[in-house]
């Protein structure tokens, strides 16, 4: 795992989780939660976990995104917080 | 609330930064994780199981159990959201939509009785505000075939690169949500019933099951596939490779049937009357 | 005299070794403390949610780079085809990454999804009967009651 790939990475990792849970509109939460998870596999690709990646790629970008547009489709878009 | 969780949320991060000193430094071949248990995986899988991909062999053979009740929990997250939304109202909708797919006229037809034969111009839609999407249909229709062969080749070949049940499980999954957002949730469920869906997600798990069983029934441990070498009429050895394939060809099913229950549940409210 | 810098500098190294080999660590320890805030601290029910998978991939990540090792290749056998591998030369554990973690984390991933697949329906359903997604709104219709 080399520094030049890591701290971008994990600097992105970091920006994507915060702005999941602060923005304030829950589509968008789940976009960057998407987005947060495709940093993860790269992270993870970089580690040499192979398959963990390729699980997270098709798990967590792919599959609980659409989850999570399913059910703010079915609820509502507006937060509070 | 907010302040005393940012209080709750530092005091934990700086004990467990705290305790990160006395770890061993990243990457560290000499650290206790790498030099117990783990050498005799990566150094005797090949010998033993034939699987090149040390993270299969160790997934469907040596932690056999811990991978079927996974498969388990999986499937009764399926049962969970289904009991939890699924509404068994089978009442007929009292209108239908038909949009004519040249002029984008719709057609409200609300006497069930009358439907006209010919509709070949037409197709059926569910809602009003439905947008026609010639493009995405389209790209959909050419990708999903590709979609899916690519799911069964990872479940295939999951010996030899990176893949499994699980992944291949997952896509082959997402293919049928795909088919679903891009067309409507009624195209998906014709080309596979919730019924089908459902006994697919056991069959999953009764593949992985009874595999273990039968691995009982011929004279071994549960779960030891060198039994099934009788059966195959192959060596010990790569009668427990066929054995891992067998497994993940149950756990692919029951992913890929868990997965299409649970989205169908949730975008539809449980009615399955009309999807995302 | 002449010493001096040497005495303000060993210590600085020192604490750059030390940085360099546990920033993983605490950056990893501030993804799950995001996740935390987020379940304790946030109003909505889909908020809490996606603190909790931030929680548990940060988790997932910290298993995960325990098995990381220098200087190690994928846990995956090569010049494997063929022969299956017998005969051939022997496979030493200190040229491969440690794939216990990965084996764990992977199974833990997809009942990850599992689960958020139930906790959103709870969600719907908490939806379906106040018709609201805000915890201080709901428990407000409940103490009306």
């Amino acid at each position: 795992m080399t520094w030049q790939l890591d701290i971008p990475i994990l600097t992105l990792v970091v920006v994507c989780a915060i702005g999941a849970i602060t923005v304030k509109d829950l589509l968008g939460s789940a976009i960057l939660f998407g987005a947060y998870s495709f940093m993860m596999c790269l992270l993870w690709a970089i580690m040499g976990a192979v398959d963990v990646a390729f699980t997270e790629a098709s798990v967590g970008a792919g599959v609980s995104t659409v989850f999570f547009v399913a059910a703010v489709f079915r609820t509502t878009r507006r937060t509070k917080d | 609330m907010k302040i005393l969780g940012l209080i709750i949320a530092v005091l934990t991060g700086t004990l467990l930064i705290y305790t990160t000193s006395d770890f061993p430094s990243w990457g560290d071949p000499s650290s206790p994780a790498s030099t117990h248990l783990s050498p005799h995986y990566i150094e005797k899988t090949l010998e033993e199981t034939s699987v090149p991909n040390i993270v299969t062999a160790v997934l469907a053979d040596y932690r056999g159990y811990d991978t079927m009740f996974e498969t388990t929990v999986i499937f009764g997250a399926g049962v969970a959201c289904f009991f939890l939304l699924r509404v068994p109202r089978r009442k007929e909708p009292v209108e239908r939509l038909y949009r004519h797919t040249l002029t984008g006229m719709t057609l409200r037809i609300k006497d069930l009785d009358e439907v006209p034969e010919n509709l070949d111009e037409f197709e059926r839609i569910d809602t009003l505000w439905a947008p026609y999407d010639l493009i995405i249909k389209t790209v959909c229709r050419l990708l999903i075939p590709f979609i899916q062969l690519f799911a069964l080749y990872v479940i295939a070949h999951g010996h030899h690169s990176p893949g499994g049940g699980f992944q291949g499980g997952v896509i082959l999954g997402a293919s049928f949500i795909l088919l679903a957002v891009s067309y409507d949730l009624r195209t998906a469920k014709e080309r596979l019933r919730e019924k089908l869906g459902g006994i697919l997600c056991a069959v999953g798990v009764l593949i992985y099951a009874g595999t273990g069983a039968l691995c009982l029934l011929l004279g071994l441990n549960f779960l030891d596939y060198s039994a099934l070498a009788s059966i195959l009429h192959v060596d010990p050895i790569t009668a427990r490779s066929h054995g891992i394939l067998i497994v993940e060809i149950g756990v692919g099913l029951a992913v890929m049937a868990t997965m299409i229950w649970i989205y169908d549940n949730i975008s539809s409210e449980g009615k399955y009357e009309e999807g995302l | 005299m002449r010493y001096a810098p040497c005495v303000l500098i060993l210590p600085m190294s020192d604490l750059i070794t030390h940085i360099v080999a546990n920033y993983n660590y605490w950056i990893y320890i501030t993804l799950m403390m995001i996740g935390l805030y987020a379940i304790i601290a946030k109003n909505n029910l889909v908020k809490k949610i996606v603190g909790m998978n931030i929680f548990q991939t940060a988790i997932i990540l910290f298993y995960i780079s325990i098995g990381a090792k220098k200087g190690a290749t994928i846990p995956i056998i090569e010049h494997a085809h063929g022969d299956h591998g017998a005969g051939s030369s022997a496979v030493h554990a200190i040229e491969y990454i440690n794939p216990l973690p990965h084996v764990l984390m992977l199974t833990a991933i997809v009942v990850a999804v599992a689960t958020l697949g139930v906790a959103l329906a709870l969600a719907l359903k908490v939806y379906q009967q106040y018709n609201s997604l805000e915890e201080d709104e709901i428990l407000d219709q409940i103490r009306e009651k």
